[in-house]
């Protein structure tokens, strides 16, 4: 079986990013497994600009925006397979509870049929999936015309298909945005998108230029009741909801049509994380994660939408790159703590070996326990206890107004100088601040203008500054983020 | 004096401005922009509205059918059903490559279609 240091789940922009990173941090050993023919992710089928502002200073299209990740990983050599599913990733069979486990992970394509590969560190990078028609409860025949936005959208920017002339869209997600105005350009006529919440799910620019530059009416508080068409999409009846989402009766309007989109919702693609036995998030559907973007399963991360769903790519780039230099982290701490003189001198001279002794002290019962079974670790872990709070967890809790965060948890040892939490809020906030409270004592308050549940928000953290508000002998801190008007 | 409110598009803040149009068309003042790119925006959406078309091309002979394209800069608003018009009547050849010129000035703008994919011939 062919054994790698780091093997990559995916090669959208989350996993290239991740690829890159860890290459240019040292690891030489990447396996990237893809189940489409090509690379790039959903990147590839987003044709429309606004891509990379962040990370190239320049405006590109989705492809363009890919085809640079591409080029980077290619130019470095690194390992891609592409039209290959992973059907499993799974722990050592047998493997003692002391020992650093691989992970094997159980591929399939039609070149090499089913096989296995062994990983020191795997990161989940496979992005989400749309919520479909049946996440609705919406009644009538399912009739052919039905598709959810993104489904459209390939068959529209990459296999040149249109899926229909008349269209009504449910949902205001931004790939429902998109498609208003992608099927506009191309011919059809979209007479209506309609939205469930008070609030569109898309961005702002968004709906003016997809919606608004092309005259497509948004009708917020409102959902599909009824589809008509037995063999294809003859018509659709929406209605406005109240206050409870429930729709109104004597508020329905019906539009001749012969294609619904849904753009109502992505959910991160998990079933591979599940089988592995990470934990869930049951906000985000995503894996629960520390600072360093690392599951509970140790030596696993993830990062881009499979972590939680993200609106700009640009920041799927940030956080795979820190998943990559993390799991690059990982495989050195391991290989120093398998010996060899060479490889511990290397560790020390990058300061790895300190980062290692901390690691191997302050996590966990499991942890605890190898650090047993290597032996010799008790007087590294006392003197790393006394040190100024390095084995001190922080627990971020979201309160009033914000969803969730990623990462879930900071470990003080393992925190860089600043860390970055995203998170989402519940409703559409004006003038507020969004603050942190270590401890009930409030450490981070910034105003913001606006906040909507469709733009995903961040709070740098700086190290120092928890550092400053911890005090000597406790180890457990809650760190609250919440949404204030005052 | 004619206000008009818009939402800018130049990033994801989405500023809610308000501006000032006197009665030969031109911009007095423009407010609720946070940054410049919202002064800038809000002057030329009221004057000359500009936006940059992105669609796909017919591919023959290539691995795939489809090739996505974008107009290098942005074009009058107006135009934009001119564009696709252009677009859609054109079929490329393989290979394409990102950054390939399909066409040097689409629908009379002055500004070139150019590639932004990868098409392999085959």
């Amino acid at each position: 079986m062919k054994r790698y240091d780091i093997v990559i789940i995916g090669a959208g922009p989350a996993g290239l990013a991740a690829a890159v990173a860890a290459f240019d941090d040292g690891a030489r050993s990447i396996l990237v497994l893809e189940r489409d023919r090509e690379a790039g992710g959903i990147l590839n089928q987003c044709i429309h600009n606004g891509f990379g502002l962040h990370t190239f200073k320049e405006e590109l299209t989705g492809p363009e925006y890919a085809d640079r990740f591409v080029r980077q990983a290619g130019e470095r050599g690194i390992e891609c397979r592409l039209n290959t599913m992973v059907m499993d990733i799974g722990a050592e069979p047998g493997a003692a509870p002391d020992a650093h486990p691989m992970k094997y992970v159980t591929a399939m394509s039609r070149e090499d049929g089913l096989y296995q590969v062994a990983a020191r560190a795997v990161i989940l990078a496979m992005g989400c999936r749309e919520r479909p028609r049946g996440a609705l409860n919406i009644p009538g025949y399912r009739p052919a015309g039905i598709y959810s936005a993104g489904t459209a959208q390939r068959l529209v920017n990459m296999e040149g298909y249109l899926p229909g002339k008349k269209v009504v869209i449910l949902g205001s997600g931004d790939i429902g945005l998109i498609m208003a105005r992608r099927m506009t350009l191309e011919g059809a006529k979209v007479q209506v998108v309609a939205e469930l919440m008070p609030y569109s799910g898309g961005l702002k620019r968004n709906i003016v230029q997809c919606l608004d530059d092309y005259g497509i009416p948004l009708k917020l508080s409102h959902t599909v009741v009824d589809i008509q068409g037995k063999e294809r999409v003859e018509g659709v009846t929406i209605a406005r909801v109240d206050e409870n989402r429930r729709p109104v009766a004597g508020t329905e309007e019906t539009y001749e049509c012969d294609t619904l989109l849904l753009s109502v919702g992505l959910i991160p693609e998990n079933e591979l994380s599940a089988g592995l036995g990470v934990e869930l998030s049951p906000v985000t559907s995503g894996p629960v994660v520390n600072e360093s973007l690392e599951t509970n399963v140790e030596g696993v991360f993830a990062c881009g939408n499979v972590l939680h769903v993200h609106d700009l790519v640009d920041f799927v780039s940030e956080e795979a790159a820190l998943a990559g230099k993390n799991a690059v982290a990982y495989v050195r701490r391991l290989e120093a703590a398998e010996g060899g003189a060479g490889q511990a001198a290397r560790d020390e001279a990058e300061g790895g070996a300190g980062q290692a002794a901390r690691d191997e002290a302050e996590g966990g019962a499991g942890q605890a326990a190898r650090d047993e079974a290597e032996g010799g670790s008790d007087s590294v872990e006392d003197a790393v206890k006394s040190a100024d709070n390095e084995s001190a967890v922080v627990e971020i809790s979201p309160r009033s107004g914000v969803r969730y965060t990623v990462p879930s948890h900071i470990r003080m040892s393992h925190m860089q100088e600043e860390q970055v939490v995203r998170f989402r809020v519940g409703d559409v906030y004006k003038n507020c601040f969004i603050r942190a409270y270590l401890n009930g004592r409030q450490i981070v308050s910034r105003k913001r203008p606006v906040m909507a549940p469709g733009e995903m928000e961040q709070l740098k953290l700086k190290k120092g500054q928890l550092l400053e508000y911890m005090e000597p002998g406790t180890d457990s801190y809650c760190l609250e983020i919440k949404v204030e008007e005052k | 004096m004619n206000k008009r409110q818009l939402i800018c598009i130049g990033c994801p803040l989405g500023c809610q401005m308000e501006a000032e149009q006197n009665e030969g068309g031109e911009v007095v003042s423009v407010k609720g922009n946070t940054c410049p790119r919202g002064d800038a925006y809000a002057r030329k959406e009221l004057t000359c509205p500009t936006r940059i078309v992105t669609s796909t091309v017919r591919v023959e002979g290539g691995a795939r059918h489809m090739v996505p394209v974008k107009t290098k800069e942005d074009v009058p608003k107006e135009k934009i059903f001119d564009c696709m018009e252009e677009i859609r009547r054109l079929a490329v050849t393989a290979p394409v490559a990102v950054g390939d010129v399909l066409l040097a000035d689409v629908a009379g703008t002055g500004v070139a279609l150019v590639a932004t994919g990868n098409v392999a011939a085959g």
